[in-house]
């Protein structure tokens, strides 16, 4: 009895550690985030910052945008219209393709394009600033290291992320409608016609919201482990910033999945 | 008084630092007179780089009290330490270039950021460090494509850059050989009489810092063991500044001893 009780407090006090643990983690991210974006204000030449960030994130990660997107609307296609075909109504592919993009795959999938390249890569940037003491020197200087480095790429984020959402849409459709129609006999009119029937306002609305909303959360998950590489207790150096690379993109991948179920049960 | 004619830029009074329940300094006191350059020697692992930091506000202490001007740096006072920033500039160990800037936007960065100066001064103003410094012909290089010397001299290019009253010098010769740690002492005394700001040096090079310095501090086990002028640091007959003295005058002397028996071929 009593080493039963001993293993029940031992896991009660790793479960109120780790608990602890994970309240502190997301206080101090939103304390990050917020930090930054009051620091916009502080922040000079801001605009030439925003957008090199935009060119980071937007024109760098465009070419890996436009072949998931259309190979995403390739397969959508494809498989769209094998399912239909069972129930004889091919003619809804264009709505299935577009409502699946539109809704779901196309801001899910391109933010998790843009975490893969631009998120990972700040996020290492972060990081290795931080080791080599590139962040201290800018607090030193008096600089707002949070201004500087942090707020425009999140500012970049909110503008990069609906525009290459989009693009993937755009791309996805018109993949739906080379394997639909061009090679299994959709007719085109009644894909098109399918696609503007289907999309609604409110669609868009609830794409938009939540590539800006993906891009602001996966591009401050990124910063935050960038930025804070230091606080690795199990690796140093070049190890600290791999480590804190792979975690970024692990974290902020799962924040865009939880935001996503989130955002959707508002719309459904 | 006017702050600026305070005679001591720099007080320190029963500074504490320490990480993981183990104490690193133990009460540092220590006043850094105006316009001089003021050495504080010590051996490695003692201390000396955390205390830098501390001053430069990288790290928080844990106890004790900062005074720049006359003015307590405490924890709180945030225009207290904008105030510090913005009057005093800290060259890193690591020099803490911005690898993606060239040169000459890694000298224009603090005053981008800080001032309101406009494009034009800015850039005459970081040509005109780049020159003092005789790195002109480099202002389009990457910090990679310089070499150890001329990263040096960028990094106190940009530290100089703010006209600041008190620069801080995080062991400037570290893994330096011996030509270059003297061309190090000698810049920092050319440009702090050019420029006339306070150096507070933290280093191990006792030779160098002996010639290039005012006054001079032993930082031992966490406390300031001695403070003098350098004349005074050599005739000290203090146990901890002789065994000090002896181990760093052995190791020279184990060098030579080695390049004697492996000539250089």
């Amino acid at each position: 009895m009593g080493v039963f009780m001993s293993i029940i407090r031992l896991m009660l006090h790793w479960l109120g550690r780790r608990t602890l643990r994970v309240v502190f983690g997301v206080g101090d991210f939103s304390l990050f985030t917020g930090r930054s974006f009051l620091s916009l204000a502080q922040t000079k030449r801001l605009a030439t910052r925003i957008a090199r960030a935009v060119h980071e994130q937007g024109t760098v990660c465009l070419p890996v945008i436009l072949i998931v997107g259309v190979f995403t609307g390739l397969v959508l296609g494809l498989q769209g219209y094998h399912v239909l075909s069972r129930f004889g109504s091919q003619g809804l592919l264009g709505t299935l393709v577009s409502l699946s993009l539109v809704r779901e795959m196309a801001p899910v999938l391109a933010s998790l394009m843009l975490i893969g390249q631009a998120g990972s890569a700040f996020a290492a940037e972060l990081g290795i600033q931080r080791n080599t003491e590139q962040i201290a020197a800018l607090e030193t200087m008096g600089v707002n290291s949070h201004g500087y480095l942090v707020a425009p790429r999140l500012v970049a984020a909110l503008i990069v992320f609906p525009i290459q959402t989009a693009l993937f849409v755009i791309l996805g459709i018109w993949g739906g409608s080379i394997s639909g129609s061009v090679l299994l006999g959709v007719d085109s009119g009644v894909y098109w016609s399918a696609v503007h029937r289907a999309v609604e306002a409110r669609d868009l609305q609830e794409c938009f919201m939540k590539a800006a909303v993906f891009g602001l959360l996966s591009m401050s998950v990124c910063a935050y482990q960038g930025f804070h590489a230091d606080r690795n207790r199990s690796a140093v150096g070049a190890r600290a910033v791999s480590a804190c690379t792979t975690r970024a993109v692990v974290l902020s991948s799962i924040a865009v999945l939880v935001a996503d179920y989130i955002i959707s049960s508002f719309f459904v | 008084m006017e702050p600026s004619a305070y005679p001591v830029a720099l007080q320190v009074e029963c500074l504490q630092k320490g990480f993981n329940g183990k104490s690193v300094l133990r009460g540092v006191d220590l006043e850094v007179p105006r316009g001089s350059i003021f050495t504080v020697l010590g051996p490695s692992g003692t201390g000396k780089s955390v205390f830098l930091k501390c001053l430069a506000n990288i790290l928080q202490p844990d106890a004790g009290r900062i005074r720049f001007d006359g003015r307590d740096l405490g924890a709180g006072d945030s225009a207290a330490q904008d105030e510090f920033r913005r009057r005093c500039s800290f060259l890193f160990q690591s020099n803490a270039l911005f690898d993606s800037l060239t040169a000459l936007e890694n000298v224009a960065l603090p005053l981008e950021q800080t001032t309101t100066l406009g494009k034009l001064e800015i850039l005459n103003r970081s040509r005109d460090a780049l020159r003092q410094l005789e790195m002109e012909e480099f202002l389009d290089q990457y910090p990679a494509q310089l070499s150890g010397g001329m990263q040096k001299r960028l990094a106190l290019a940009r530290a100089i850059v703010t006209r600041p009253e008190l620069v801080l010098f995080d062991e400037p010769t570290a893994g330096l050989d011996p030509l270059r740690r003297n061309a190090v002492f000698a810049m920092i005394a050319k440009y702090q009489r050019h420029f006339n700001f306070t150096a507070l040096i933290v280093t191990h090079d006792v030779t160098e810092a002996l010639v290039a310095s005012d006054r001079v501090a032993l930082l031992n086990q966490g406390r300031i063991a001695f403070v003098g002028t350098p004349a005074e640091f050599s005739s000290s007959r203090n146990p901890v500044l002789s065994l000090f003295r002896d181990s760093a005058q052995a190791l020279g002397e184990s060098l030579t001893e080695i390049r004697r028996s492996h000539p250089t071929p």
